[in-house]
């Protein structure tokens, strides 16, 4: 359980974290979204203990991080923003540390470490020092150590930066396989990791958290939630089904790729326009291979909640989040 | 306490991972058998004791000491480990601790690697061993004083180079305060007891004093009250800017 309150950071003049209240459940995968310096590793950072706040305050598992530090980091796996190690250690050096200073022995000790290895497959660079490894070995090292001792909370501060797509995958499906018993906070840019993991999504810009919700909630945000989108065989087909569509009294807009010869017919109001997108195909007898329903596109509610102007949708004050 | 066990063998084996001990110790070893001999006149004194090596020290230890303890924060900071050792379980007071045991230590395996000069002694006459062993004991505070002034640097900055410079300049100043040709030039202004207040206040006064082979409690209290007063300004300034 993490629970903040009124969690404020300041430097100088600038305010990083504004005033943040939330509180994350055993079993939820918080997404941390934002863009490059809204905030993100600062509050990460707060909650994992390194820096303290200006104001307000961070519990985890029931112990202040201020007041109680050292009860409430040993509940806490955590992995910093570009995994940093002791690069002169060999990795087998490395986490014999962090399980010493996490009080590990015995068998238990023995057990940990077996499996974080054979987790994050470390066992062919066990005996190398960390700073020869490749990035995406470095952060599987950070992630190691993150998890020796079996934390109820985790917090991790972009767990796939640098991977390639495979490793991507498996950094993935182990957070997925981690979250039933666990409490996992997960801060990353790559939105659609926030499907594949994401119980819930904070986002936040300026300090300040401007949606607080499950991915599919805020895919309904998007302007794209519901919309229909085809792809013709014939470029002379285009043109026409253009005009036809945009007619539609259920369709805002028509948005054309010439490129790859698609239409994407943007919903007006609540409901989508695909029974009458087909009925028009069928008229007109379109050739068309490739017909879906858009869930939403979370890039663009992303864009529009963190960018503060020369947008469409800009959330009002208060907007309910 | 097992916390800084911990730590201290982290940061003692960290050392001799990289070749930085190896050239430290050799360096250490070449000028405090050096000096002695080629400038200090250990054989034309014909005196069976260690003075003209022991004097030599506090000049070593102004440019060895140094290059020990910039590391000590300064990497931790650059490399962002820093923050790796903030968020375990343990408190800053033991990470401080451990890491500056550890580098004391280090500093104590250089010093007692200087034994064959203490052999040779023995071997060329008979010293008073007990004055030996207690001027050893006081370059050893000697060093630990050093160290934690290293240390506090070190803690400030993220560059070693910096960490380094800085450790020496300061180090220079308080061992200039208890020089005999400055503290001359001081009496002409300044009344006695002032002199000796500021002649107090150097390592060199108190290491002198306990290098002739005189342990006096007050010496001892000198070299631990400097310990503690840059170990808790260390844990100050880890404190206010560790994220830096």
């Amino acid at each position: 359980m993490i629970t903040t309150k009124n969690l404020t950071k300041r430097y100088g003049n600038k305010l990083a974290v504004d005033d943040l209240t939330f509180s994350v459940a055993p079993g939820e995968v918080l997404g941390f979204l934002g863009a490059n310096g809204a905030g993100k590793s600062t509050t990460m950072r707060m909650i994992a203990g390194f820096i303290a706040p200006t104001s307000g305050s961070v519990s985890v598992c029931g112990h202040d991080i201020e007041t109680d530090a050292v009860a409430a980091k040993s509940c806490v796996g955590y992995l910093p923003e570009g995994a940093p190690s002791y690069g002169e250690m060999t990795v087998s050096e490395f986490l014999d540390f962090v399980a010493d200073i996490r009080g590990l022995s015995g068998p238990q000790r023995s057990a940990r470490r077996a499996l974080v290895i054979d987790r994050l497959g470390l066992g062919s660079v066990i005996h190398q020092v960390v700073e020869t490894l490749s990035k995406g070995y470095r952060r599987r090292v950070g992630l190691a150590q993150a998890l020796i001792h079996d934390p109820k909370v985790l917090i991790l501060d972009e767990p796939t930066d640098g991977l390639d797509p495979n490793q991507k995958h498996e950094v993935r499906r182990l957070i997925n396989e981690l979250s039933k018993d666990k409490l996992v906070v997960v801060s990353t840019h790559i939105l659609e990791e926030v499907h594949e993991v994401c119980t819930r999504a904070i986002i936040i810009a300026d300090g300040k958290i401007v949606a607080d919700e499950t991915p599919s909630a805020l895919e309904a945000r998007s302007r794209y939630h519901h919309a229909v989108s085809l792809r013709f065989d014939k470029p002379e087909q285009l043109e026409a089904a253009t005009r036809e569509l945009a007619a539609l009294p259920e369709v805002a807009a028509v948005e054309s790729d010439k490129r790859e010869l698609r239409l994407t017919a943007v919903p007006r109001g609540r409901t989508s326009p695909l029974s009458a997108v087909s009925a028009l195909i069928a008229k007109y007898n379109w050739d068309v291979p490739e017909l879906h329903l858009e869930p939403g596109r979370l890039d663009e509610v992303f864009r529009t909640l963190t960018q503060p102007a020369g947008i469409d949708v800009k959330p009002s004050e208060g907007a309910p989040v | 306490m097992n916390q800084v066990a911990i730590i201290f063998r982290r940061e003692l084996r960290s050392y001799f991972a990289t070749p930085l001990a190896y050239v430290f110790i050799v360096i250490f070893l070449v000028l405090a058998g050096f000096f002695p001999f080629q400038v200090g006149g250990l054989y034309e004194r014909n005196q069976a004791d260690l003075q003209p090596f022991f004097q030599w020290h506090p000049w070593l230890y102004l440019v060895l000491i140094p290059a020990v303890s910039m590391r000590l924060w300064a990497e931790e900071r650059n490399s962002g480990s820093i923050e790796l050792l903030m968020t375990l379980p343990l408190s800053l007071w033991q990470a401080v601790l451990g890491k500056f045991l550890a580098a004391w230590a280090f500093a104590g395996v250089a010093l007692i690697l200087t034994f064959p000069i203490w052999i040779t002694i023995n071997y060329l006459g008979s010293p008073d061993n007990g004055a030996i062993l207690t001027a050893y004991i006081g370059s050893f505070l000697m060093a630990g004083g050093l160290l934690a002034i290293g240390m506090c640097l070190s803690a400030a900055t993220r560059n070693q180079v910096v960490a380094f410079i800085l450790t020496a300049v300061i180090a220079f100043a308080f061992l200039l305060l208890g020089f005999p040709a400055l503290l001359d030039l001081v009496r002409r202004v300044l009344p006695a007891g002032a002199v000796d207040a500021i002649a107090s206040l150097s390592f060199y006064t108190h290491y002198m004093a306990i290098s002739k082979g005189v342990i006096d409690l007050r010496d001892i209290v000198y070299f631990a009250a400097v310990i503690g007063f840059w170990l808790t300004g260390a844990a100050l300034v880890l404190d206010m800017k560790k994220a830096e």
